[in-house]
């Protein structure tokens, strides 16, 4: 950047094109971070003058669009490269050792942005390709299945600067992997199908048929599909709203992205039904930052069923059946798949999960009655609408009624797709993605439950072991302590920071279990950790803190030597290392000799 | 409180053993301040709309509908220590009949004192050095609840302190994000002067003006966003030590007591001077 005095007329060149960018972005979506994001193409980062002018074009508070830039890990407030790698840092789709070699390779320190501009390289949460290896996005485009030769080929394609558009189209090659197809993955259902099967049966009967088809929650939580439109239905409100949730950051979970990819129509079409029982005229879905690689295809799908008569006004001939989708794209916040963090991040605020009650149902988007579902929930209920209760009921348990599809990564021959009754056994799982020598299981992501070999009967349903579709596999080999910290890490950077227990209370987790995994821990540090784990889970505001404790309390419970076998062998270590305390010394003063150390 | 509406809906609700009256739409805070029983809060203020963030007001309530909301994830592992109770913030919970509430038990002090460390770690709180010391809620909070040290070790985080006000000083070391000048700037002094930015840890306090600092932002010392902080992150310049150590609010005050608010709001012409 050059050194010059900022003219007024300079000013006045910058602002015009700012203004120009924050109007074309506009003409799109008025929504936030999609401004944000056109800004940040254009300038590589949210400027100062561009908070200002994006507070203004939208009449809202400098300080709103401030605190939103400075929430989204997507968002930046200084430049990035021309090139801005993303490198997943999950145990299924990360790998450090690639990261550190990008990052020696083009000279780039980690987080930062090289001093030419060209490159710019940083960790982000799971991306959702772990069922192709080590994954990264290069200015928000996935490249997977990383090996030390695709870093080099991607060191050299940046170095000569060649255009993202010109990269070599096998780099960006993402596969469905469905390895398992059951009830849903297995039966066709063209577009339309669904609807004209509820119109036949009516917004009431097809509501009755959702009730008693026992759908529930595909995010995990599992409630009552039907229950949730009904509540809604019978709200009062000035409108009513319909949220498609595709934040899926739980890492290892990628059966979104493949029912996004494959299985659209389902998708809006599970929405539109919800609309047409609830009385909704305008729906969202919630697309995650990761996943924007998506979004052209399912716009072309969106203005394919409004050309069908499938979205818009009069829906399949029907006078008053008025709805359409927009799509919103988050900016890299795991927390805003919270139901209400994301109707938060929906009116343009940060994603902070809202006080409850009063439930998104009753008070959601703009403080409207709202359906908040996850992807899969609403590509069930298109297919219930078209096959009824009877049929779904047919497969699964007797409270975890259809089939789950599941995403299947780490230690395993076969990662990808799987989609089973509810009800399989974790051993079915494992022995189908061809595991073996399997150490651990992590069901429903970092959020959900770890389990060892004397659990592997257990059965996958809301009775037992619940997902949101998560399976992470970890064979004897693996580091397990680190998957642990890795994942300590990763409720630390996502936590939204509202509230004391977690906000505070991730940051101290990971910083005692780096001090066991330094050989520097002691049993008091066990005892210390498993005492704040407790707080954290119960004293927290929302599901990311009651679950970030997890992994710790399940792997000291059911792999306590992976803690023990770290211990030091004294009553006590204390936290300050006054030899680490030294390093800055040392690097100040160029020295590292023995007489700079302590020991 | 409207003496009507007490009449016509008698229920009650009973926090450790005692029966308190509630009128409808009060939280479990509201019955609880009505009745003068303290729940210990930081981040809470009658008349300001109820946040839920500090969690010092967590409270168990036992004998619940077994069915707990849907994204209540605690119920799905085996860690929960008691289905029978639940944890919530007393200021954002609807207070409803029948309520079995624990409060002032060891294990709850246990948990806030807990939280108090972390409140204190978290930031940069010198008390000897802060002007706010004897009239700052966090200070009264932690000696309420017994703490002696951070336990934690120190976060020693790199805040950015805002000098630029001709009267006000804000000095982000001591924030602790309740958020009460932001909702005091928005609901009282209809300004919006203060927002929270940033994600976790790096959380901070901004200041909604085109520079980002205070002096253009129309903050005005008479706002009640200047006097409501409970620690000492917002300070009125030129006003130190006026009332000495030794006569401060919670020299005098224990930090349970009704109606301290408006002597810590006064804080320069002390009620009992």
């Amino acid at each position: 950047m050059s050194k010059t005095s900022i003219t007024s007329q300079g000013n006045a060149i910058r602002t015009d094109s700012l203004r120009s960018v924050i109007a074309l972005a506009c003409a799109e979506s008025r929504h936030l971070l999609h401004v944000l994001y056109a800004l940040q193409r254009q300038f590589l980062h949210i400027s100062d003058a561009a908070l200002r002018e994006v507070a203004a074009y939208l009449d809202i508070p400098i300080s709103q669009v401030d605190a939103v830039v400075e929430f989204y890990s997507f968002l930046h407030k200084s430049p990035r490269g021309r090139f801005d790698i993303m490198f997943s840092n999950c145990t299924s789709c990360g790998d450090p050792e690639l990261l550190r070699l990008l990052c020696q390779r083009l000279d780039v320190v980690e987080g930062e942005s090289r001093a030419d501009g060209l490159v710019s390289i940083d960790q982000t949460s799971c991306i959702g390709m772990c069922d192709h290896g080590a994954a990264l996005l290069v200015n928000g485009t996935p490249i997977a299945h990383l090996d030390a030769g695709m870093i080099e080929r991607i060191a050299i394609l940046i170095e000569t600067e060649r255009p993202l558009a010109d990269w070599p189209a096998e780099l960006f090659v993402v596969t469905g992997n469905i390895r398992r197809a059951g009830l849903l993955l297995n039966d066709g259902l063209a577009a339309g199908d669904g609807l004209r099967a509820m119109l036949a049966c009516g917004a009431t009967g097809t509501l009755g048929e959702v009730i008693q088809s026992g759908l529930r929650g595909r995010g995990g939580a599992g409630f009552s599909t039907g229950m949730k439109w009904q509540f809604c239905r019978e709200e009062r409100g000035r409108a009513r709203y319909v949220v498609c949730n595709a934040d899926e950051g739980e890492p290892g979970t990628f059966k979104d992205r493949v029912l996004l990819h494959s299985h659209a129509d389902a998708v809006f079409e599970g929405m539109t039904i919800c609309a047409a029982v609830i009385g909704a005229k305008q729906g969202f879905l919630y697309l995650r930052g990761e996943y924007r690689y998506l979004l052209p295809q399912l716009q072309m799908v969106l203005v394919r069923r409004r050309e069908m008569g499938l979205l818009g006004t009069g829906i399949l001939g029907k006078i008053g059946f008025d709805f359409d989708i927009e799509i919103a794209v988050g900016a890299g916040a795991y927390i805003c798949g919270e139901e209400s963090a994301l109707i938060e991040s929906l009116e343009n605020k940060r994603g902070i999960p809202r006080n409850r009650p009063p439930f998104p149902v009753t008070h959601g988007y703009l403080g409207q009655p709202t359906v908040v579902n996850n992807v899969e929930t609403f590509a069930a209920a298109a297919h219930i609408a078209l096959r009824g209760s009877a049929w779904f009921r047919k497969s699964g348990t007797d409270e975890s009624a259809g089939s789950k599809i599941l995403s299947v990564s780490g230690d395993c021959a076969k990662p990808g797709i799987y989609e089973y009754p509810f009800g399989v056994s974790i051993r079915q799982v494992l022995d189908d993605c061809g595991a073996q020598d399997v150490q651990a299981v992590q069901i429903g992501g970092p959020a959900g439950t770890l389990i060892g070999n004397a659990e592997f009967d257990r059965r996958l349903c809301f009775e037992d072991l619940s997902t949101g579709g998560s399976i992470m596999v970890f064979g004897e080999k693996r580091d397990l302590l680190a998957v642990i910290r890795n994942f300590a890490h990763f409720f630390a950077h996502e936590s939204c920071g509202f509230c004391t227990p977690c906000r505070v209370g991730t940051t101290l987790l990971r910083k005692r279990l780096s001090k066991i995994a330094a050989g520097r821990g002691t049993q008091y540090d066990l005892d210390e950790m498993k005492r704040l784990a407790a707080l954290v889970k119960h004293r927290s505001h929302c599901g990311l803190g009651q679950t970030a404790s997890n992994p710790v309390l399940d792997a000291m419970h059911r792999f306590p030597h992976i803690f023990e076998q770290r211990l030091a062998q004294s009553d006590f270590e204390p936290y300050f290392d006054l030899d680490a305390a030294l390093e800055e010394a040392r690097q100040v003063t160029h020295r590292n000799d023995a007489a700079a150390h302590l020991e | 409180m409207n003496e009507d509406a007490k009449m016509v809906t008698p229920n009650t609700i009973n926090i450790d053993g005692q029966d308190i009256p509630f009128t409808a739409g009060q939280t479990i805070m509201d019955a609880a301040f009505a009745a003068g029983v303290y729940i210990p809060h930081l981040c809470h203020r009658p008349g300001l709309t109820p946040h839920g963030s500090c969690k010092l007001c967590t409270v168990d309530i036992r004998n619940r509908i077994a069915a707990s909301s849907p994204s209540d994830r605690r119920t799905q592992t085996k860690f929960t220590v008691d289905a029978d109770s639940r944890s919530v913030s007393a200021c954002t919970t609807p207070a409803a009949a029948g309520q079995q509430i624990s409060s002032n038990t060891p294990a709850l002090n246990e948990v806030r004192k807990t939280i108090t460390q972390m409140l204190f770690i978290e930031g940069n709180h010198l008390c000897p050095s802060c002007e706010k010391s004897g009239d700052c809620t966090l200070q009264a909070v932690a000696y309420h609840l017994g703490m002696l040290d951070g336990h934690f070790p120190q976060f020693f985080p790199r805040r950015e302190v805002d000098a630029s006000h001709p009267t006000v000083m804000l000095d982000r070391d001591r924030c602790i994000l309740c958020e009460l000048c932001v909702r005091a700037s928005r609901e009282v002094d209809g300004k919006n002067v203060f927002a929270i930015a940033g994600r976790g840890i790096d959380a901070h306090l901004i200041v909604n003006s085109p520079s980002g600092t205070l002096e253009d932002s129309g903050l005005e010392t008479g706002d009640m966003a200047v006097h409501i902080c409970p620690v000492g992150a917002i300070l009125i310049k030129e006003h130190g030590y006026e009332v000495p150590i030794g006569r401060r609010t919670f020299d005098l005050h224990h930090v349970g007591e009704a109606g301290l608010e408006k002597v810590v709001l006064a804080k320069a012409r002390h009620h009992d001077e």
